[in-house]
């Protein structure tokens, strides 16, 4: 053990001096940096290797969910970010109802053929909110290779009520999409269209933990891939919910998977409270089905307005 | 009060150090080892030294123990005797862990003397699943059951356990799900596997990995042994490693192999003896398993000394193995780097 505290310092000392903000929220590393100091071309060298050195060794810390923060910040979430700067060009609001240190379920729509809107409210909550969030997704995700391991890696975890709650009590930003693949499966005319939300089991959750539900608006996604059909049997052959024809694929390919750039707006409505509840009231199903409702319309309801306020999707053609 | 302690399965390494353990506890009248075969320390050098344990052979399959049990008055019964993998054949290993369990608890039903009961299990029985959540809580509903190996045996186990404590609740019985155990001696298809040059993993997935030092899988038994703690307990060392972390931390290249493919390749292993790869462990190896360990903590308000990470690192190092070379050569670019 000593052997390695020794041999690291020599790093560690060139990344003590590099300001950890600095590195954080500033447009992925690029020509501006150069009119920086000389030195620090050195310094983020060194910070580079030091990083580098941790992975090799596996001398880095995931959590019980396999969330392991330092690939999610330093690897993962740098190549997203282009498509949310750039080609999306997110806009996000609200982020003050987002708590800043405490539990909280956020609650989205979903839509877009791929769940691409959900890295994007990663993005935002990461950069805008400085939280990481906590994604419950489907369990077809967790059987695929690769997206399984990556899922986990990011933050995410299994859409079931034991991961929901033992997330929430531990004070994590836990966001679900109750829609699941009806909302983000939807055909391009239902878009905007606030699907049916399961069976509320969110709102239990929250009820049992106490915490707020944040309603999330995201408007934008709806155009990135339009459904415009399905290849069903094919789709259930494979064993996948859907497989869609989009106006673009499968007709050019790997090309098709390209999301057209829609311009997005990503908004977090005001809290609403659960902890006026008892814990055991989430057994109550009426009062599981009014909140579900509630939540449901306050989307909605953010979602028209967010989409008048964004106009055209590909601004400023249409 | 003169405690009189039967530990089954002594010849096996862990078994031996619970009973050395033991037997090591001034507070315990006697401690008595059963097994079918002598323990190791008795026919070559290096084994657990059993102390005063004293050594009774019996074939655990036959109701003799029965007769050790009420012959010697004993009053606390640790059933070590829990095999993972298949010495001669795979219904001789289902009749040692299953008929021996049975033969045991059938004796300890019988007997007026016996008050406690410690089993051990371990956390193979909530399987490995996609579609389970995380972490696994005592009481989670196992989503995908294991149909085969070790994971069954243990099931079954667990099940007359549960039986035997309903019909003689005045009895204290402790089941203890262990996590993969993890230590300088353990020898199981796990330490094995890593212990191999190149590790073939199941390409796209990378399995959160628990372990328990064997030293705390020690320390757990004893405890429970002279204490009253009826109830299923997990236990595992804090935290978690990938399956790519532990890799690396072992200096060992990973060779990702697709998923039907491994499960041929392990099959050969298995037929080699090298290594054993039951289905079990071809889900473990894609999908990981997590419990939680706060009942456990919250009972005997004691953790397990060895994190998940510190026990493997213990392994590493009585094995010699590390990422000593990978560091080392990337502390040579970073001193090039900054001497530039």
């Amino acid at each position: 053990m000593s052997e390695i505290s020794a041999s690291e310092t020599p790093s560690e000392e060139g990344a003590r001096i590099i300001p950890i903000s600095a590195a954080r929220g500033t447009p992925p590393p690029g020509p501006s940096d150069a009119t920086g100091p000389a030195g620090s071309v050195d310094e983020r060298l060194a910070e580079l290797l030091a990083l580098l050195r941790r992975r090799i060794a596996g001398d880095y810390e995931v959590d019980e969910f396999g969330f392991d923060p330092e690939l999610n910040d330093k690897v993962l979430l740098e190549l997203i970010r282009p498509l949310y700067r750039h080609w999306f060009r997110v806009e996000t609001l609200g982020v003050d109802n987002v708590p800043a240190e405490t539990g909280a379920l956020v609650v989205a729509n979903h839509s877009g053929t791929l769940p691409v809107d959900a890295l994007m409210m990663q993005v935002a909550l990461h950069d805008e909110a400085h939280r990481a969030v906590r994604l419950l997704g489907a369990d077809l995700v967790y059987q695929l290779p690769v997206l399984g391991h990556l899922s986990r890696k990011t933050g995410h975890t299994l859409a079931s009520r034991e991961d929901a709650d033992r997330l929430l009590r531990k004070g994590e930003l836990v966001g679900v999409f109750p829609e699941g693949f009806k909302g983000v499966g939807k055909p391009f005319s239902e878009r905007y269209k606030l699907q049916r939300f399961g069976r509320g089991g969110f709102v239990t959750s929250a009820v049992r933990a106490g915490t707020p539900i944040v309603p999330c608006a995201i408007v934008g996604a709806e155009e990135i891939y339009p459904k415009i059909g399905d290849f069903s049997t094919l789709a259930r052959l494979l064993g996948l919910p859907y497989l869609p024809i989009t106006p673009f694929f499968p007709w050019l390919g790997p090309l098709g998977l390209i999301p057209l750039p829609s311009k997005w707006l990503i908004e977090f409505g005001e809290p609403i409270r659960t902890d006026q509840f008892d814990p055991e009231d989430a057994d109550d199903p009426m009062l599981v089905f009014n909140l579900t409702d509630q939540v449901r319309e306050a989307i909605q309801q953010q979602l028209d307005a967010l989409r008048l306020r964004r106009g055209p999707a590909f601004p400023p053609f249409f | 009060m003169t405690h009189t302690v039967l530990v089954t399965g002594v010849s096996r390494h862990i078994g031996a150090r619970v009973a050395s353990a033991l037997a090591a506890d001034p507070g315990i009248g006697r401690v008595i080892g059963v097994d079918t075969v002598p323990p190791s320390s008795l026919t070559r050098d290096g084994g657990a030294l059993l102390g005063r344990t004293e050594f009774v052979r019996i074939d655990l399959r036959t109701p003799d123990i029965a007769q050790v049990i009420s012959a010697e008055d004993v009053d606390t019964v640790v059933h070590m005797s829990l095999v993972s993998e298949p010495a001669k054949s795979r219904s001789a290993m289902m009749e040692h862990n299953v008929i021996g369990t049975m033969q045991l608890l059938a004796a300890c039903q019988r007997s007026a003397m016996v008050r406690r009961v410690v089993v051990r299990s371990t956390t193979a029985v909530y399987g490995s699943s996609p579609h389970a959540p995380a972490v696994f809580t005592e009481d989670t509903e196992p989503v995908d059951v294991p149909h085969s190996g070790y994971a069954k045996d243990a099931i079954e186990i667990e099940g007359y356990v549960r039986g035997f404590a309903r019909r003689r609740s005045d009895v204290v019985t402790s089941t203890l799900r262990f996590a993969n155990l993890m230590g300088p001696r353990v020898d199981s298809p796990l330490t094995r596997y890593f212990s191999q040059p190149a590790l073939p993993t199941v390409f796209g997935f990378d399995p959160r990995l628990q372990f328990v030092h064997e030293d705390d899988v020690v320390e757990v038994m004893c405890r429970m042994a002279v204490e009253d703690r009826p109830g299923v307990f997990n236990v595992s060392g804090d935290g978690v490693l990938l399956l790519s972390q532990c890799v690396r931390r072992a200096g060992r290249t990973a060779l990702p192999v697709p998923s039907p493919a491994f499960g041929v390749l392990g099959m050969l292993a298995r037929t080699t003896g090298l290594v054993d790869f039951s289905p079990e462990q071809l889900a473990l190896m894609s999908h990981g398993r997590v419990v939680d360990t706060t009942r456990l903590a919250a009972t005997l308000a004691w953790k397990p000394k060895f994190t998940t990470a510190a026990a493997f690192d213990d392994f590493l190092q009585s094995r010699g193995m590390g990422a000593d070379r990978t560091a080392a050569l990337v502390d040579w670019l970073s001193g090039l780097a900054t001497r530039r």
